[in-house]
């Protein structure tokens, strides 16, 4: 990139920076509120926490898309298939880490399921859990007491979008009785519930394979 | 000036770092870092627009959630683009850095 | 108006998911018969959304009952019905020449990647497609922006040499960039009125905060980058050059017509006034795209390349009609117009090449001779697509050019008018480049693999319906006459 075009780049950002925090400072109160709303429907909607009542209930159709994104980008990975003989030979055994890992892990996973069950009331919910599942996976992976993971098998596929499918399972139910993603005020808790087991094991399974499918396939014990 | 405000200024500053670093830096990995400043320049100035009256709104909260997911997924890819070119061709720049935006 | 049992809208986003998953399940490189069964069945839901759309006026679906601007809403008009149905018929039939082109004698790269994983990416991509169509909210149209990109470059980077993928991932950081600006206007958009539903914002008006028109700004240029348009261009054609095919169809007649359909329908919309100032820009770099594409297929070495700088070129007409848009709607029936002919004829013309390249192994311009003797339909079909392209009666192509010359002439703005006959000129220029390329004889005759029918009949059938659409065009453009639900 030449000297010129690096200095209008630079030059612009200046600019587009000045005008943004310009912006920022001028404007006024917005018209519509939507936490009024939110609290409003807030006890039919299934679960006590606002932002899980959005994420899954006002929301979900953006968490539907946002998993499939997440699948998406795990089969765009398995896409590449990637070769064998890539990565540096790993570093030599320590006993401090798999011992560490083998204290943590178990805490690990009982974390994930807290966090799954106070979703509902608390901050939490099932992105935290899958994502803390995905973390005790990669530190086992660190700590070499699990390898790296081969192209998929069917089960594996099958936990993968397992969460994607009971989602799309629910919504179509749910449209077939009427509108898409309208949970029923009864209902809505324990489906909600459901869904969010389903995504925990899924976003688990995807967010550690996102890791553990391009790290060193053979295995290192 | 609240602290939702505070947010918000950083938020756009951080974007605009994360653009310009898109842009300029030739390194992909770094394009990649780049992009995750830049998301999560977005994010902030998200959230802190929303809360600048010092009110909490978990609207932003929840799409800022499903942003993260989206941009976990996006880096993820993008890396293992990076690891694949790396290994079939030992490059780790996009061969015509003038077409690079 | 929503009659809540019968609401097919929404499963036009769940089928293909369904689907897309189904499909990966099951295994590498199976679930191409459970994709046609999905496509099929979403062609015919589609149809029938159209047939609603006619006859009871646009359709709003309010997710999860809450309504905007609590929850999502979907929302169908007849701009949005047209692409719908645009998407759904390119796709099957492009699946149809998938299943057929994905056997072993795949030529392009490692066809192993493109094969074993095409299914569940082609279905993402569908699902973001028709999600983005549905959309009436603009967060949720960041994720299917986001769906649609990821899908786009998973195809093209599936078992790609590192031409492919160096070429995929410029598209993904392009993409990415293009995601991060527009959803920074979300932000904005969010901090000024408090929602982000297109039914509750306000159109913006000569007093909106500043921060409105930088997202407009920013959402604008990001769906630009998105769409190629000049300058913006560059990532295209080493992208859907280089990929196989089916992904080549699919990017350049589906994937950049969801954007500029994003772009159209907000600078129609919430950013209307910001559009009607600068409409002048779009035409610039419209003309400007139409010229340098152009060029550039004229120059072009490998027929891909040649073909995907045919879009970049296709494009800019679409963009053309910014600063001709008026009450009497004819430019916006010339750019619908386009986008659909386009549409087929891009799709068929990919499908071609795709064809020649699996039966002759080669993929240069010059190694097409005696293409005419041995390939008579693949070329026939070429030269079908190409008509459209070039804009001769009686195709799509013809009947958007027509209207879009009707459109500056009533304005009076000959400028834009010479620009349209000029760029059918250098497409002529370049579609008959290759033509008289596959009607040279040619002494050597190198071992010619079969061809499946299918490629070849599948690329006739898309040809022929961007020809044959020109005969029947204003009565699919009535169909832009349903407006928007209230």
């Amino acid at each position: 990139m030449n000297r010129a075009l690096r200095a209008a780049v630079v030059l612009g950002a200046g600019l587009l920076a000045g005008l943004l925090v310009a912006a920022i400072l001028a404007l006024p109160v917005p018209a519509v509120r939507l936490p009024t709303l939110v609290a409003a429907h807030l006890p039919a909607s299934g679960v006590t926490h606002p932002v899980t009542a959005v994420l899954l209930n006002f929301r979900g159709y953006d968490t539907l898309l946002e998993v499939a994104v997440l699948a998406l980008a795990l089969v765009g990975l398995l896409a590449q298939s990637p070769p064998r003989e890539l990565m540096h030979a790993p570093s030599p055994g320590e006993p401090v880490l798999p011992l560490l890992a083998r204290v943590l892990v178990p805490f690990l996973i009982l974390s994930a399921g807290y966090l799954l069950w106070s979703g509902a009331h608390r901050p939490g919910g099932a992105f935290q859990a899958g994502a803390v599942l995905a973390a005790a996976a990669v530190v086992l992976h660190l700590a070499r007491l699990w390898p790296a993971w081969d192209r998929p098998g069917r089960s594996l596929r099958l936990g993968l979008v397992g969460g994607l499918l009971l989602f799309l399972a629910v919504a179509a139910a749910l449209l077939a009785g009427g509108t898409l993603l309208r949970f029923p005020p009864q209902l809505a808790g324990t489906l909600i519930l459901l869904i969010e087991i389903g995504l925990t094991v899924s976003l688990g399974l995807l967010l550690a394979g996102l890791f553990l499918f391009l790290a060193e396939p053979r295995s290192l014990r | 000036m609240s602290s939702g405000l505070v947010y918000a200024v950083v938020g756009v500053l951080l974007f605009v770092l994360g653009a310009a670093g898109m842009l300029l830096l030739p390194h992909l990995l770094r394009k990649i870092l780049a992009f995750n400043l830049l998301g999560s320049g977005a994010f902030l100035t998200l959230v802190g627009l929303a809360q600048r009256d010092g009110s909490v709104d978990p609207v932003p909260h929840a799409m800022v959630l499903t942003g993260i997911v989206v941009a976990v997924a996006a880096t993820a890819l993008a890396l293992a683009l990076l690891r694949r070119l790396h290994a079939l061709s030992g490059r780790t720049q996009l061969a015509d850095e003038s077409a690079d935006e | 108006m929503n009659d809540p049992v019968y609401d097919v809208a929404p499963w036009l986003v769940l089928l293909p998911l369904a689907w897309a998953g189904l499909a990966f399940v099951w295994g590498p490189g199976r679930g191409a018969r459970l994709a046609l069964a999905g496509t099929a069945l979403q062609l015919l839901l589609a149809l029938r959304l159209a047939a609603e759309l006619l006859s009871l006026g646009g359709r709003r679906h309010a997710v999860g009952g809450w309504g905007a601007p609590l929850g999502i809403d979907l929302a169908v008009d007849g701009l949005s019905m047209t692409m719908l149905l645009l998407t759904q018929v390119v796709a099957f039939a492009v699946f149809i020449y998938a299943r057929a082109y994905f056997t072993d004698r795949s030529a392009d790269g490692d066809g192993h990647g493109a094969r074993n994983h095409f299914w569940p990416l082609a279905g993402f991509l569908l699902a973001a497609m028709n999600a983005l169509y549905l959309s009436a909210d603009l967060f949720n149209l960041y994720v299917t922006l986001e769906l649609l990109g990821l899908a786009a470059v998973g195809l093209v980077a599936a078992g790609g040499n590192a031409a492919q993928v160096s070429a995929a991932l410029r598209y993904l950081l392009v993409s990415l960039l293009a995601s991060g600006a527009y959803l920074l206007g979300v932000a904005l958009i969010y901090g000024s009125y408090g929602t982000v539903a297109l039914s509750a914002l306000p159109l913006m008006s000569a007093d909106a905060p500043l921060a409105v028109a930088l997202a407009a700004a920013l959402m604008g240029i990001a769906l630009l980058l998105k769409t190629a348009l000049f300058p913006f261009h560059f990532w295209l054609p080493p992208a859907h050059g280089g990929a196989p095919a089916p992904v080549s169809a699919l990017l350049s007649a589906l994937v950049v017509k969801a954007t500029f359909y994003l772009f159209l329908r907000l600078g129609l919309g919430l950013f209307a006034l910001l559009g009607e100032a600068i409409a002048w820009l779009p035409g610039l770099l419209g003309s400007a795209a139409i010229f340098w594409g152009s060029w550039q297929a004229l120059r072009a070495q490998r027929l891909k390349m040649l073909v995907a700088y045919s879009t970049v070129a296709q494009l800019g007409y679409l963009f053309l009609i910014f600063p001709l848009l008026a009450p009497d709607g004819l430019a916006l029936q010339a750019g619908v117009m386009q986008a659909l002919s386009h549409g087929l004829a891009k799709a068929a013309m990919f499908m071609t090449a795709g064809v020649f390249l699996q039966v002759t192994g080669r993929d240069a311009v010059a190694d097409l001779a005696g293409a005419a003797g041995r390939l008579p339909v693949t070329l026939f079909a070429f030269g079908l697509a190409g008509v459209t392209l070039m804009g001769l009666p009686p195709s799509g192509g013809f009947l958007a050019k027509w209207l879009l010359i009707d459109a500056a002439l009533t304005q009076g703005q000959w400028g834009w008018a010479a620009v349209v006959i000029a760029g059918g000129l250098l497409t002529a220029l370049y579609v008959f480049r290759v033509v008289r390329q596959a009607f040279a004889s040619t002494e050597a005759t190198p071992p010619l693999a079969p061809v499946p029918r299918t490629l070849e009949w599948t690329a006739f059938a898309l040809a022929a319906a961007s020809v044959l659409l020109g005969l029947r065009g204003m009565e699919v453009l009535h169909l832009l006459d349903v407006g928007a639900a209230s």
